[in-house]
């Protein structure tokens, strides 16, 4: 009896002991990250190896830059002011003092040094954590030199991505329609660039109107539409080769070429007697599939990451709508059902999401809502905007926007711009012309 | 006969006699009345008639009638005189009169009768104690009582708190406090789990001893990289925090405290 007692006892004070005080901690903040960038060191041989190749003083400031920029526009991070950096690049580089760093409230701090060897760029680069007092990641890249900006590039999608918990988007580029002249008289070509807008490329000439370029996700072609004797046609261009073809001469009208996410295959719309409907081409074999078959018009289709789904907008309630099916046709089903038209429907890559352009009260709106329909959040409004195409890892949306002309009819433009999910990082995406029905690539490197 | 008449008479007339000169106001002077004063009623409403005395005044009937209502609505005072607070208890009769509130409270028909149209919230206003105070003279003891029984509570409830957790409002603070400093990371899936339980050994003044990651290693599992990311986020927020908000006193229930951080309501936004 008394050592059932004493066991009782025990259990008690056992219990007492265990009883762990918890906090639940469910909030935090959503305010950019602080970080320090120091500039790459490079020793002095390697700066003049590289100033006779690029024409730069300092090639490592020049990385870090690249860097510093693409992380401050992605909005998720605050990029500290050199200036008041206490400890040397070339000394931060071996071995930082993080107290130093911590002084002046850096939560992360990147540093690297860019060599000359045998005619290539050797650029390494460590990411501290200032709070923890550790690395957090240490990789080098040897590349050919001009692909300096690339290096920045790459290295901000691994920051990105050890950071945040996702992919980066910054090695990326952004294919779109450049627009010059006057309204009524637009050239219209098909550009190229880098996502920070760097490394600017016409890819046509602009005899031909070009709309609605698209990036196949899985390599680096795009499918287009141009009218060629005032018939639109579905065209492919290889951009690391330029050598482009026509998918197929079809009979009546095609619009908004998309790619499906294995590549394979070409989802469109094609106008024949007056209806439109959905339609799939095998790039093979050249098979066309008729997806849709209802008396509405059925546009600007769009697959699922997957492949199993697509969206796409159409009439059928006599309204324009965004609507989901199988991607055999099957089981259509209506998730748009806000006030207003909804168009441009886009799946995201990451496979929560449909981003749309929606016209209410004669004001364009970007939008995304799930992909069952519920959850509409409209990022931003403006005079006209549309045609939204998501980065890669789904964080952030492209799209252009055109302001009005006056009474004279001047006064036009059409420009890029980006948004991320939350709304509140809307940039202009600087282009040399006026640029429109833009498309962002997968990452160049995975 | 006549003999007979006469004594009566005289006796009675002695007793009449003895009885008036005993009255004492018969032998007290009269008191002097101040002179009247005249007083004439003139009407000078016309004159002291200002425009918002009487909508003041109705307000104040207006909140009187309110006042009337609230206390006859929220404050039956048969309620009150069944308690009898206002006897000194003895031992014996307290444990008795502690019987008696229970079978009141135990009846429903009794207190439907008494709160008659008032939802189950204010149904616990009807005994807040400070209310009886201010509106019956005689209840200030029966509330004295009240306040001393809950004044036991909350000790008992201290009791309880210095045994097992913290209070509400120590852990708002340190809640306060680590929202402040979490940056979340927003590229984390929401759709999977984000719960880190980090578990700390605080020294007296809030700065932290040890820390340590309770499923350190799902980490390292396949799939879960976001996992170390959303660690990393936590450990940096606590670091950045320390000294922590921790109460000044009772080391010895907070000196070891597991946090566990759960991004998913902010990210499912």
């Amino acid at each position: 009896m008394k050592k059932i007692f004493v066991l009782f006892l025990f259990w008690i004070f056992q219990t007492n002991a265990l009883a762990l005080i918890e906090v639940d901690i469910t909030r935090g903040n959503l305010n950019p990250l602080p970080i320090a960038v120091s500039p790459l060191s490079i020793d002095n041989e390697s700066k003049k190896s590289f100033e006779k190749i690029l024409d730069k003083k300092d090639i490592g400031s020049e990385i870090s830059k690249v860097i510093e920029n693409n992380l401050k526009t992605s909005g998720l991070f605050n990029p500290l002011d050199k200036d008041a950096f206490l400890q040397a690049p070339e000394i931060a580089n071996l071995k930082p003092r993080f107290e130093d760093w911590n002084l002046i409230k850096a939560q992360a701090l990147i540093t690297g040094k860019v060599k000359y060897v045998d005619d290539k760029l050797r650029v390494e680069f460590r990411l501290w954590d200032i709070l923890a007092g550790k690395e957090m990641m240490a990789l080098a890249f040897t590349t050919v030199p001009n692909n300096w900006r690339r290096v920045g590039h790459i290295i901000t999608d691994k920051v990105y991505e050890r950071l945040t918990g996702e992919k980066g988007y910054f090695d990326t580029r952004i294919i779109y329609v450049a627009e010059e002249g006057p309204k009524t008289k637009r050239i219209k070509k098909l550009a190229i660039m880098d996502q920070d807008g760097a490394n600017n490329k016409f890819l046509t000439l602009g005899n031909e109107l070009v709309l609605t370029p698209r990036f196949n996700s899985t390599n680096q072609m795009v499918t287009y539409l141009s009218y060629f004797r005032n018939l639109p046609r579905v065209y492919l261009l290889d951009i690391e080769t330029g050598i482009q073809e026509v998918v197929g001469d079809f009979p009546g009208m095609t619009f908004a070429p998309r790619f499906s996410p294995d590549g394979k295959k070409i989802i469109m719309s094609f106008a024949k007697d007056g209806n439109s409907d959905i339609y799939t081409m095998d790039l093979e074999n050249r098979i066309v599939e008729k997806i849709t078959n209802h008396p509405s018009i059925d546009t600007s289709p769009s697959y699922s990451p997957d492949g199993k789904y697509i969206c796409f907008n159409s009439d059928r309630s006599g309204y324009q709508q965004i609507y989901v099916m199988k991607s055999d046709g099957s089981n259509v089903k209506r998730i748009s059902f806000g006030k207003g038209l909804y168009g441009t429907p886009v799946w995201s890559p990451r496979g929560d999401l449909i981003a749309f352009t929606k016209l209410h009260k004669g004001k364009f709106y970007i939008g995304v809502m799930r992909t069952d329909g519920s959850g509409e959040r409209l990022l931003t409004e403006n005079y006209y905007q549309e045609a939204p195409s998501w980065s890669p890892n789904g964080r952030v949306l492209i799209f252009y926007r055109e302001t009005k002309t006056d009474d004279k009819g001047k006064g036009f433009s059409a420009k890029l711009w980006s948004i991320d999910l939350t709304g509140y990082n809307e940039r202009l995406v600087d282009t040399p012309t006026d640029a429109s029905d833009p498309s962002w690539s997968s990452l160049l490197t995975n | 006969m006549n003999r007979s008449i006469l004594v009566s008479s005289v006796l009675h007339l002695i007793l009449i006699m003895i009885t008036a000169f005993s009255l004492p106001f018969l032998s007290k002077k009269p008191i002097d009345l101040p002179p009247i004063v005249s007083v004439e009623l003139i009407q000078i409403t016309d004159k002291t008639n200002i425009p918002f005395a009487p909508k003041a005044k109705k307000t104040i009937e207006k909140i009187k009638e309110k006042e009337k209502k609230l206390v006859s609505e929220q404050a039956p005072p048969k309620k009150v005189k069944k308690i009898k607070p206002d006897s000194v208890p003895m031992p014996d009769d307290k444990v008795d009169k502690i019987e008696k509130i229970k079978e009141d409270k135990q009846n429903p028909e009794k207190i439907d009768n008494e709160v008659k149209q008032v939802s189950e919230f204010e149904k616990k206003e009807l005994f807040d104690p400070n209310n009886i105070a201010a509106l019956i003279d005689k209840s200030k003891v029966e509330s004295a009582e009240t306040i001393n029984k809950s004044d036991k509570v909350t000790q008992d409830q201290q009791k309880n708190i210095d045994n097992v957790g913290l209070s509400l409002s120590e852990e708002d603070a340190l809640k306060a406090q680590i929202f402040g400093c979490w940056s979340i990371p927003l590229g984390l899936p929401y759709n999977e789990n984000l719960l880190v339980r980090i578990k700390l050994q605080l020294n007296p003044d809030g700065t932290i001893q040890q820390s340590e990651i309770l499923d350190h290693a799902r980490m390292n599992k396949p799939g879960q990289g976001f996992y170390k990311v959303l660690a990393e986020s936590a450990l940096r927020a606590i670091k950045l925090c320390q000294p922590l908000r921790v109460p000044t006193t009772g080391y010895e229930r907070w000196k070891e405290l597991q946090l566990n951080f759960d991004a998913r309501e902010m990210l499912e936004g």
